[in-house]
């Protein structure tokens, strides 16, 4: 797989290295060690020499892997030292993981769910995380690093080509962990910003679903995932939990205010309470785009 | 065998330990045994049983990931799957492993003991580590049923979730009190219960391994329990330590953690690689070459091993500084391992090697525990592991490293010591057709999952994306492969148990102490307490008064 990082040569150069001396390492030792058991069969050697060691021999076999291992620390250092390196004028993305969906924040405030970048310039990823950890995995860019709740992690790169290069959760997030997948939009500068730099107005009902994460557990075409899917749930007559109490209601729009608000108050019958608060997460003109969108789900 | 005096024989001086004697019949005399053996096999009982239920699992896990999507478990139930895999492999099965079967079994045997130096905490240990399993099982059915977290318990995750966590990590809590119970009879029976004339570099390699395992399991297990601790009153009392919603640190657990969990792999692995320094020279009917280098890289091992915790948290989000510095003293650990498997290699130089069983799966193991020690080397560089952690490469390194070493270790020492616990041979072809099996399914096991970890498949995925697919099939397919000759080779060792042929004293022609007492050996081990007067590989005697495989006393 064709690194598309600046640093990703580095990076596969210390692979070759290691893995290749590795390999070679593994064909001696296998090799020597059946080659003795068929030199050496009793019926063809039946008197053994009793070798109880050689000072000379095991001199050399330590410090030769010492020097060997010394060397392989060397190139994980170097290529590990250009990642570490921020340039100074990267362009800032605040990555904001949960469960289970990534959302970018672009210094001028812009929102998306897939990372657009622009080629050939440096980004600065600033990565945070919400509830448990997460961790922000590019296999193309031979980047990854976690994203924990409470801090602030670094980290950047620069795409070399464009594409649309995988982003996966490496770190173990709950339910949906094989689920949180993105994609880094890396298209030349030009495009990139002019991307960025187009106001396409408040983003609609469909698309908050995605910015606020919500697709991540409830689905639009009646599939269930985590939490019950959103078509043509308005105007059903649901069974819901409230304080432990089984009732029916119909879903209206103050039933859809409050389950965003506050999902534990009416749990519908057979999930989970799992879904977060979401009062200081979305506006209120945010809930009334979603619930027009989901008003108009057949 | 007459007693000292010429009178009747001294009670349990002959005969074997599996007779029965007043007081010893039935479940209850097992279950009251002090006997170290009688231990030995209760703890090989109960481990098995953990190990297969384990396997079951391990098997469910790669029938899921056979194709992409869901087969058969959601997510939901996949993550308890594996969580319980974990779990049970870790801390029922290979941390205990060795050293509670094979190491109660044999050290007493090998130092010429006539048991370990406490017995009756031998037997409470045993205890402790089966109320452990208990907890462990009852936690899965029980207050928000089987923990989803993975065996690491990680923070916030471990904190939030409504599984029974709880009741899991206070069952590792009290598993971890087994462990250290044993450790410490271990090291006094060492140091006290040595035969007259066995220096400390005259111990045979296996106990060596035990030795150093034993100061891991005092040194380093309170950790770990504390940390369990720390994260049950987090989860019971709500007391910030780990989860910052609370003002807690997440990154703390994974230190604390791992400053545990990192030296539990070599509890894990350097009893087995006394198994491999004891299988080779006996097979080769040779001194093991660099008895010191061996013993001393143990320790070695042991030391170092404290020191590199932090290669697990590279991508955590530590300083830059912690990262690099982690990183060089991971290498320096694989030294002392690349010493020993060069030690293994000269010993079969100039050998008079004979292939049996036990030294097929001793070669087996050399076999994989390289791939494992190897493919760790780019774990420990900084540049390459940002690409490797937590992907399925992870996944495959410490299964070569604790299956392919810990637990092929184990059933390596099982085939050689099995004539001297049961006084019974094994069907030797048998044997060599589930060992070919086993290595065909487990190569293909887990370096597929090395390869598509290469290219990213993170680990811990319940469904993934379309490339990744092959390796994932391959992997299933050899699942299969590697558990027929998993079942093989204990239906084959029951058969033997049942009805194998008469086995001798010493069928091998091997020269520790073990070999010098009956098969299976009486109550109290040897008939007249044994001095040594040479190192323990020395197959002077052997070698000039040739060797009958048969022999009985």
């Amino acid at each position: 797989m064709n690194g598309a990082s600046s640093y990703a040569g580095l990076v596969d150069r210390a692979f070759i290295f290691i893995l290749g001396t590795s390999v070679l390492l593994l064909v001696g030792v296998t090799a020597v060690m059946i080659g003795f058991i068929i030199r050496y069969r009793r019926s063809k050697n039946p008197n053994p020499a009793q070798i109880e060691g050689s000072a000379t021999l095991e001199t050399i076999w330590t410090v030769l892997p010492t020097i060997l291992v010394l060397v392989m620390f060397y190139y994980g250092w170097a290529g590990f030292k250009v990642m570490r390196d921020i340039p100074d004028g990267a362009e800032q993305v605040t990555v904001k993981a949960k469960k289970w969906s990534w959302l970018f924040e672009y210094e001028n405030g812009k929102e998306s769910t897939e990372l657009m970048v622009p080629v050939g310039r440096p980004v600065a990823l600033n990565l945070t995380s919400s509830d448990v950890i997460h961790s922000f995995f590019v296999p193309a860019f031979r980047l990854k690093e976690d994203c924990v709740p409470g801090r602030t992690n670094h980290a950047w790169f620069e795409a070399i080509r464009p594409g649309r290069f995988d982003l996966l959760c490496a770190e173990y997030c709950g339910d949906q962990h094989s689920a949180m997948l993105s994609k880094v939009v890396a298209v030349p500068a030009d495009s990139f910003d002019a991307w960025l730099g187009l106001d396409s107005g408040p983003p609609t009902g469909r698309q908050l679903l995605d910015l606020r994460g919500c697709a991540a557990c409830h689905t639009i075409d009646g599939k269930k995932l985590v939490g019950p899917s959103f078509k043509g749930v308005f105007g059903e007559k649901v069974t819901v939990m409230t304080d432990g109490v089984e009732r029916t209601i119909e879903v209206d729009e103050d039933y859809l205010r409050r389950s965003i608000l506050n999902p534990k108050a009416d749990l519908v019958g057979g999930y989970e309470d799992k879904m977060p608060e979401q009062r200081d997460l979305v506006t209120d003109e945010e809930v009334e785009a979603i619930i027009k969108f989901i008003k108009g789900l057949r | 065998m007459a007693g000292p005096d010429g009178g009747a024989p001294a009670f349990g001086t002959t005969g074997s330990y599996l007779d029965t004697f007043p007081g010893s019949q039935g479940a209850w005399g097992w279950l009251t045994t002090v006997d170290h053996k009688k231990i030995g096999l209760m703890y090989a009982s109960a481990m098995f049983t953990f190990f297969l239920v384990g396997m079951a699992l391990g098997l469910l896990i790669r029938l899921e990931l056979l194709n992409p999507g869901t087969q058969f478990i959601g997510p939901r139930a996949y993550n308890s799957v594996f969580t319980l895999h974990g779990v049970i492999m870790i801390f029922l099965f290979i941390v205990p492993g060795i050293p509670a079967i094979l190491g109660n079994f044999i050290l007493p045997l090998q130092l010429g003991a006539d048991d370990v130096a406490f017995p009756r905490l031998n037997l409470l240990s045993w205890y402790v580590y089966m109320v452990g399993a208990v907890m462990a099982i009852v936690s899965l059915f029980t207050n928000g049923g089987t923990p989803d977290t993975g065996w690491t318990f990680y923070a916030p995750y471990a904190v939030t979730t409504d599984t029974n966590v709880s009741m899991a990590v206070m069952a590792a809590f009290v598993l971890g009190f087994s462990s250290i119970l044993t450790g410490m009879n271990f090291i006094t029976t060492i140091h006290r219960l040595r035969a007259p004339g066995m220096g400390f570099f005259r111990m045979p390699l296996f106990c060596w391994g035990l030795y150093a395992t034993a100061w891991i399991q005092i040194i380093a297990t309170p950790v770990v329990g504390i940390t369990l601790v720390l994260l049950f009153l987090e989860r019971v009392l709500g007391i910030g330590f780990f989860d910052p919603s609370r003002g807690g640190d997440p990154i703390l657990y994974q230190h604390l953690f791992w400053i545990y969990s990192h030296p539990v792999v070599y509890v894990m692995i350097l009893p087995a690689m006394g198994i491999i320094s004891e299988i080779l020279p006996a097979f080769s009917r040779r001194t093991i070459f660099g008895y010191k280098a061996i013993a001393i890289s143990s320790m070695a091992i042991a030391g170092v091993g404290y020191l590199v915790w932090g290669h697990h948290m590279l991508t955590a989000g530590m300083s830059d500084t912690a990262r690099w510095v982690f990183s060089l003293l991971t290498f320096f650990v694989a030294i002392p391992t690349g010493v020993k498997i060069f030690n293994w290699l000269a010993t079969l130089y100039r050998g008079s090697i004979e292939v049996r069983v036990p030294l097929l799966w001793a070669m087996g193991w050399i076999f994989l525990f390289s791939i494992g020690g190897l493919t760790g080397l780019a774990q420990g560089a900084l540049a390459t592991d940002i690409h490797l952690h937590d992907t399925a490469y992870i996944v495959g390194h410490f299964h070569y490293t604790m299956f392919g070493g810990a637990a092929v270790g184990l059933f390596a020492g099982m085939h050689f010591w099995f004539p001297k616990i049961y006084g019974r041979m094994y069907n030797e072809k048998r044997a060599t057709w589930a060992f070919g099996l086993f290595m065909v399914g487990f190569n293909m096991t887990y370096f597929s999952l090395l390869v598509i970890g290469l290219m990213g498949m993170p680990r811990r995925y319940q469904d993934y994306l379309p490339q990744y697919h092959t390796g994932h099939a391959i992997s299933t397919v050899g699942s299969w492969v590697m558990v027929s000759g998993i079942l093989l080779m204990f239906f084959n060792l029951w058969r033997g148990y049942r009805n194998g042929k008469i086995a001798g004293d010493n069928p091998w022609g091997a020269t520790t102490l073990e070999w010098k007492t009956t098969s299976p050996p009486p109550l109290l081990n040897f008939a007249t307490p044994p001095t040594v007067t040479t190192g323990p590989y020395d197959f002077t005697e052997i070698l000039e008064k040739g060797h009958d495989p048969e022999a009985r006393s």
